[in-house]
């Protein structure tokens, strides 16, 4: 029984002799499948049977790509974390460490693929070709929701934790009656819809909400196109992993009856390849998967955290050293896909990104008070309209007070 | 006109949803095969297939959750939840996410879930299966929430909460599933605004506004005062969010007395929000207070003792004799 049984970053700053781990299987079963990786920290290639096949489409434009939208994804980061420190922004959910986990999963979804975050997948919005600046509203305090899902199929952030998954799962109850009729119009010798499917994303720290566990089993139930994608990042604000889970979060999956797969959530390259396989078997009907991205947030919960209170800076620094984009750079520059000319490149445009946020931070447009009272019902409301009419009049007694005291200081009227 | 049940006015209300709309589709425990612990879904599975009659596992979260997402890609999902005190594993969901869909997305997504509840005591039932819990959804803004009193309300109503794009719950008084009445399926007439409240019985000393399983009991309240000499107007407020408070207000400016009654506790409940608003709209008119008749403030008692805190003819009686006192 030894320690190899595991991913030798499991239990990483926790003490694990084999007698505990002895104990652990004993009760648990089966030990974890080893991670997913196709390339390591030092930028050296990996290899594995199913999925280096996936990892070779992937051309030298493509990998380019991949880091310039990591990249670009972290430099965004930076600014909304200085925007928030400069009070522009309420709050802001920092990303970085997780570039390769949200980037890699967002790229390999299709356009006719709908997608779930909670409130971090900035790397993901981007892949979807969310306006970066239209995210910021949320945490500017201007919109609970800053884009149309219906332009991007991306759906809002949900803060409430885990309370997307199962919207998930009957959003991929939805795409299979979809498909049913789509097949009774191909008959029709019409043009059938791609086949879509759904990728929804929750942490470590969610993964013990019962809606997890109750989308999961609806999923299974009914055979669901769903893609469940779990950032495991090791902290739930304070909390450490081993707090939510005793085993790999992956191996869950077995106890739902559907395919579990712990990857290497800083190695792009095998982000991308096993999320295209789980897209791919669940758009053919395959069932659900559930991904275990085993990554880490180097950086605070939120702008509203300290790490420094719960975490030591060795652990932070120990995954440092399995950067995301460095070990991506590392593969391109060894393998001469890539030159300075494009790093370079790269810096530049993060630059502008940068400014491009901050100029349309600034100008993002306060809402009127009235778009609430004309959004909380479809349908017409009694009560919203009489609360609506009270407010107009309410409001209108300030201009008449404001107009009035104008006047006084024209010196049109007196007091 | 057809005399049926409530139970088999919503069945008949729900089957012609699913006949009509081919995006509306059930969803709940035990509704397939079994047709419901109420029978309210009976047969429907046989006739509709179970894509659109939906028997899931037993998770409440689950059921309005997924309900969500299936209308997020356009289906219209009719949830049964299986009892009033069995909803509240479905809380987060209403309220957190079904609630607020629309106006979270700036108005861009629309969420049509219909959530069913059978609600309401007088069955002799154990803990969990008597309660209820309108007003906790009442509260939260982005909901509607009907209840009809009657088959053909019942028919028509399950109908037109499916329709509307707004999220509805419809609260259905389950001892009241087997009281039959004349439906007519080709026309709703008066039923035919969901969100109306309705005066059943005309008076001119007090108005008694209920709802749901009350409705019967108010009407032979004013049976009784009226052997008294008492002229009491009776309303079924069908609607519980909105409340139709244009009905209820002309009504107490005729009579000058109100009285609420509803089973749930009167504490925070419905009676007090009708009695706050009709003493800023018709101040004037008012011969004495609101008064309200209601459960009491404990949790639902054990069957064995319900008679005692169920409000019932004398309840009602009782406060309209202090209503006529002033």
């Amino acid at each position: 029984m030894g320690a190899t049984h595991l991913p030798a970053t499991e239990f990483d700053g926790i003490e694990m002799d084999d007698r505990l781990e002895a104990e652990a299987e004993a009760q648990l079963g089966d030990p974890a499948g080893p991670m997913v990786q196709l390339l390591g920290p030092d930028g050296t290639p990996g290899a594995d049977p199913v999925f280096s096949e996936y990892a070779e489409r992937l051309d030298a434009e493509k990998l380019r790509g991949f880091y310039a939208d990591m990249a670009a994804i972290r430099r965004f980061d930076q600014e909304a974390t200085a925007l928030q420190r400069q009070g522009q922004l309420a709050l802001w959910v920092p990303l970085t460490g997780q570039e390769a986990a949200q980037i890699g999963s967002g790229r390999a979804s299709q356009p006719q693929d709908y997608i779930f975050p909670t409130y971090r997948e900035h790397g993901v919005a981007l892949t979807r070709n969310v306006d970066l600046a239209e995210l910021l509203r949320q945490f500017r305090g201007v919109s609970n929701g800053g884009w149309n899902p219906k332009d991007t199929n991306f759906h809002l952030y949900t803060l409430v934790l885990a309370a997307q998954t199962p919207h998930a799962v009957g959003y991929a109850m939805g795409i299979q009656r979809d498909q049913k009729l789509a097949a009774a119009a191909a008959a029709a010798d019409q043009t059938p819809e791609p086949k879509a499917a759904v990728l929804v994303y929750f942490g470590d720290g969610a993964s013990s909400e019962g809606d997890v566990h109750e989308s999961m089993v609806f999923a299974s139930s009914y055979n669901a196109p769903v893609v469940f994608f779990c950032q495991n990042n090791h902290w739930a604000i304070s909390v450490p992993t081993s707090v939510q889970t005793r085993i790999p979060l992956s191996n869950r999956a077995k106890g739902y009856g559907f395919p579990g797969i712990r990857v290497d959530g800083n190695d792009v390259i095998a982000v991308h390849a096993v999320t295209e396989w789980a897209l791919e078997h669940a758009r053919e009907g395959k069932g659900p998967v559930l991904i275990e991205a085993f990554t880490y947030r180097v950086g605070a919960h939120t702008t509203a955290d300290d790490p420094t209170k719960y975490r030591e800076s060795a652990e932070e620094a120990r995954w440092r050293a399995k950067d995301p984009l460095e070990r991506l750079e590392k593969y391109l520059r060894a393998e001469g896909l890539a030159d300075d000319a494009f790093f370079e490149q790269v810096r530049t445009a993060g630059d502008e990104l940068a400014a491009y946020v901050r100029k349309t931070t600034y100008d993002l447009e306060t809402p009127d008070i009235r778009t609430a009272f004309a959004n909380t019902y479809v349908e017409a409301h009694p009560l919203v309209a009489e609360e609506l009419a009270w407010f107009e009049e309410y409001s209108a007694g300030f201009a008449d007070e404001a107009k009035a005291d104008q006047a006084i200081s024209d010196g049109t009227a007196h007091p | 006109m057809t005399t049926m049940t409530i139970a088999k006015a919503i069945n008949e209300g729900l089957r012609a949803t699913l006949s009509n709309n081919p995006r509306s589709l059930l969803m709940g425990e035990d509704i397939g095969p079994l047709g419901g612990v109420y029978r309210v879904t009976d047969g429907l599975i046989a006739e509709f297939g179970a894509d659109r009659v939906v028997d899931t596992p037993l998770a409440e979260s689950g059921i309005i959750g997924t309900a969500i997402g299936l209308a997020l890609r356009g289906y219209q999902p009719v949830c049964e939840i299986q009892f009033d005190g069995f909803v509240f594993p479905g809380f987060n969901q209403i309220t957190t996410q079904l609630a607020k869909m629309h106006s979270r997305s700036n108005g861009n997504l629309t969420v049509p879930v219909v959530i069913r509840i059978p609600y309401g005591g007088g069955i002799g039932s154990i803990e969990h299966h008597s309660e209820s819990p309108e007003a906790l959804f009442a509260h939260t803004a982005g909901l509607r929430i009907i209840t009809p009193s009657n088959p053909h309300d019942a028919y028509w109503m399950i109908q037109q909460a499916v329709d509307c794009q707004d999220p509805v719950i419809v609260f259905e008084p389950k001892r009241r599933y087997w009281l039959k009445g004349e439906v007519d399926t080709a026309s709703p007439g008066t039923a035919a605004d969901p969100f109306k409240a309705h005066v059943l019985r005309e008076g001119t000393d007090a108005t008694v506004v209920v709802y749901g399983p009350l409705v019967p009991v108010a009407l032979a309240a004013a049976n009784a005062a009226a052997e008294d000499g008492h002229s009491v107007e009776v309303i079924d407020l069908r609607s519980i969010s909105p409340i139709d408070f244009d009905t209820v207000t002309e009504s107490v400016k005729k009579t000058g007395r109100l009285i609420v009654a509803h089973e749930a506790p009167t504490f925070g409940g419905i009676g007090g929000e009708i009695a706050a608003r009709v003493s800023e709209r018709a101040f004037h008119s008012l011969e004495a207070p609101v008064i309200r008749v209601g459960g009491f403030h404990m949790p639902y008692p054990v069957a064995k003792v319900e008679e005692d805190y169920l409000p019932d003819i004398d309840r009602i009686l009782e406060a309209l004799d202090r209503a006529l006192a002033y």
